[in-house]
């Protein structure tokens, strides 16, 4: 009998790419993709690492592509704005063994800055998109996606959403079959994008993006579901499951593959029934295509663009009214009792300091009646805005925070900067030893690998010096009185300087 | 195996174990032989914030969210989080909130608190002892198994009282 588990839409994922022979997989985490390859590396067979950020998994994936083996990357909706460069360019070059591009959104911003619809890159990058429904789908499809990356030299773009990823569902377990490796050879007017090559792989990109669509309109993954000719509903991801709750007589055509659009299948389903309504989470992706085909069509109201779509709400959603907004009640997060980010901005907040923040626990101390953090956009941002913020307001008392985990991945490079640029201030690197928002991975300055094998540590305090720091202090933040003197002393000197403030996060297990 | 398709919504803050809960339970329907999907948020909540799990299983299962009003049974950890949640109980659903003080005092370790009531959760649902067993075993480590099947018990005696 086979085996079955009850999976989330990214073990399910994980387990489909291993059955597919992935031999290689690379990530930075990021909420809600993070379980990808905290299960792929649960394989001892598969190479898998948490790289520094999403460019470098990026390229180190699809290099092992490249090189003849099957890899997968993943990230999160904003993990992948990191690897948009190695993105762009890898649609020409395309790939020798299968590479799968997993993105997870999150409509409703469990745990992310911002609500971006990742959909818009595949039309940008010209590659395909799928987009399973369930963890169920995430296996398949995930198998489907090596095959198509093959068959037509492309990275594939496999999107998922929070409510996929974080659902589980009962799945059946397969065996692992890996294919024939193919023999990596140097093709230089393939793999080298100077203009006069990258002039031919566009013409090649073009060419695919037709049999791509061809695929598109065949493919099982875009199913008509005949039903009640009154009503049709064109939908995708988590949306179809909502409807089909509500709506379980209706006609459906469900998209597993986004884009190229079908747009023979979706003319001959709207034909067939009398009031075609499209039903999706987010932008009007499919909504201003379905228009642009000269289809009529009804949508949801834009004030359903923000935030996520709930079964409840799916009769106001296909009534087209105005989103009701409701106040959420429930609990914010806080920073945890005892934890030591306390500490540091009890004392950013007794000295008045304008903080700029970046991406991590330590974001929570933004909420009051903290209020000790007064920015947060991207990663990295913690460190360079010290730098822009100083240019505008000389006089006030500014400061930069970054996680330890966030400056190896975005901060290195603002630090440089800075020294090169001449910036003074106090950038504090709040180091707890650990990836604490998405739940403890390890990262360079832990030392130890994704299995927690030991591994070259990197060593802060010697590389922020490198950077050119003018001084870098290590020190417990709870140690408070000796801490308060040092950042009054810092923060009073023209000078670049680093204070790691250093205590490990008490979820560490010990 | 029964027609019908039930809906159970899980609540509590961060810490307190409801998807460890939510998650029992999952693969308990799914030995059952039902199909199951359940729904979860990780990430900022984990950091004290309101946590919220959401199982349904039967023949064939849609949505992974109960609909508000739309859960035959709903179990919190917490009553501020109870308040909150009671919207997704169907008028004529069960609320095990009764239980929730009684576990705490019956059990010795407030760690077992989510084992304890999945079993008063188990009492009220047509799922075998032994597809809880098994789902025990999937969920927990190894040398937690026996003590959190005795828990188990506990809570389904008082369940079925």
């Amino acid at each position: 009998m086979s085996k079955k588990a009850l999976l989330s839409g990214d073990e399910a994922l994980a387990f489909g790419a291993y059955e597919a022979g992935l031999k290689v997989a690379c990530a930075y985490p990021g909420t809600p993709s993070t379980e990808i390859l905290e299960t792929l590396a649960t394989f001892p067979e598969l190479d898998v690492q948490w790289s520094v950020n999403e460019k470098v998994a990026y390229e180190v994936a699809l290099g092992a592509a490249i090189s003849g083996v099957r890899s997968l990357f993943a990230c999160k909706h904003v993990g992948l704005n990191v690897a948009m460069d190695p993105l762009m360019t890898s649609s020409y070059t395309g790939i020798l063994a299968g590479f799968v591009v997993v993105v997870c959104d999150d409509p409703g911003m469990h745990s992310s800055q911002n609500e971006q619809d990742t959909r818009w890159v595949s039309i940008y990058a010209k590659l395909p998109m799928l987009e399973p429904a369930s963890p169920r789908e995430a296996k398949e499809y995930v198998k489907q996606a090596f095959e198509i990356s093959e068959k037509f030299d492309t990275p594939v773009i496999l999107r998922m959403t929070t409510r996929v990823a974080h659902t589980k569902e009962d799945v059946t377990l397969g065996d692992r079959v890996v294919p024939q490796q193919p023999p990596f050879e140097r093709n230089i007017a393939k793999y080298v994008m100077v203009p006069g090559n990258a002039y031919g792989r566009h013409i090649f990109v073009e060419q695919r993006l037709n049999k791509l669509k061809a695929l598109s309109e065949k493919t099982k993954f875009n199913r008509i579901e005949p039903g009640d000719k009154k009503i049709g509903f064109i939908t995708s991801g988590v949306s179809y499951q909502y409807l089909k709750e509500t709506y379980p007589d209706a006609s459906y055509l469900k998209l597993g593959m986004t884009y190229p659009f079908c747009d023979d299948k979706i003319r001959a389903f709207a034909k067939t029934v009398k009031k075609l309504y499209v039903v999706e989470e987010l932008d009007p992706f499919l909504e201003e295509h379905i228009k642009s085909l000269g289809l009529k069509c009804h949508a949801k109201d834009p004030s359903f663009r923000i935030g996520e779509l709930l079964p409840e709400l799916m009769p106001a959603v296909v009534k087209g009214e105005v989103k009701h907004e409701i106040k959420a009640v429930t609990r914010k997060p806080r920073l945890c009792p005892d934890c030591p980010h306390w500490a540091t901005f009890a004392t950013l907040k007794k000295l008045d300091f304008y903080v700029a923040g970046d991406i991590g626990c330590y974001t929570l101390a933004c909420l009051p009646p903290t209020s000790a953090l007064h920015s947060c956009l991207c990663m990295g941002a913690g460190v360079t805005f010290n730098e822009g913020w100083r240019k505008g307001a000389p006089d006030k008392k500014i400061v930069g925070v970054v996680g330890d985990s966030t400056f190896v991945h975005s901060g290195i490079t603002g630090l440089i900067n800075a020294a090169y640029n001449k910036a003074k201030g106090v950038i504090f690197i709040l180091d707890n030893s650990t990836t604490a928002m998405t739940g403890g991975q390890q990262h360079p300055a832990t030392g130890l690998t994704i299995r927690n094998e030991p591994t070259k540590k990197l060593i802060l305090e010697d590389l922020c010096r490198a950077c050119g720091a003018d001084n870098v202090d290590v020190i417990d933040p709870k140690n408070r009185a000796e801490f308060d003197a040092l950042v009054e002393k810092r923060i009073n000197e023209d000078a670049l300087s680093v204070i790691i403030s250093r205590h490990p996060c008490k979820l560490l297990r010990q | 195996m029964a027609d019908k398709t039930y809906n159970i919504t899980f609540g509590g803050t961060g810490g307190q174990g409801i998807l460890k809960a939510a998650e029992i339970c999952g693969w308990a329907a799914m030995y059952a032989g039902y199909h199951v999907k359940k729904s979860e948020v990780h990430g900022m909540a984990q950091r004290g914030g309101s946590v919220e799990s959401h199982i349904r299983f039967g023949k064939k299962i849609f949505s992974p969210l109960v609909q508000q009003g739309g859960a035959d049974i709903l179990l919190c950890f917490h009553p501020e989080e109870h308040d909150r949640l009671k919207s997704f109980l169907k008028a004529d659903g069960k609320d095990l909130m009764e239980y929730l003080e009684k576990a705490k005092a019956a059990i010795e370790n407030p760690r077992h608190l989510n084992t304890f009531l999945v079993g008063v959760l188990s009492a009220y649902l047509p799922i075998k002892p032994d597809c809880w067993q098994k789902a025990i075993e999937a969920v927990f480590k190894k040398k937690y198994v026996e003590e959190n099947k005795g828990v188990f018990l506990k809570g389904r005696e008082m369940g079925q009282l």
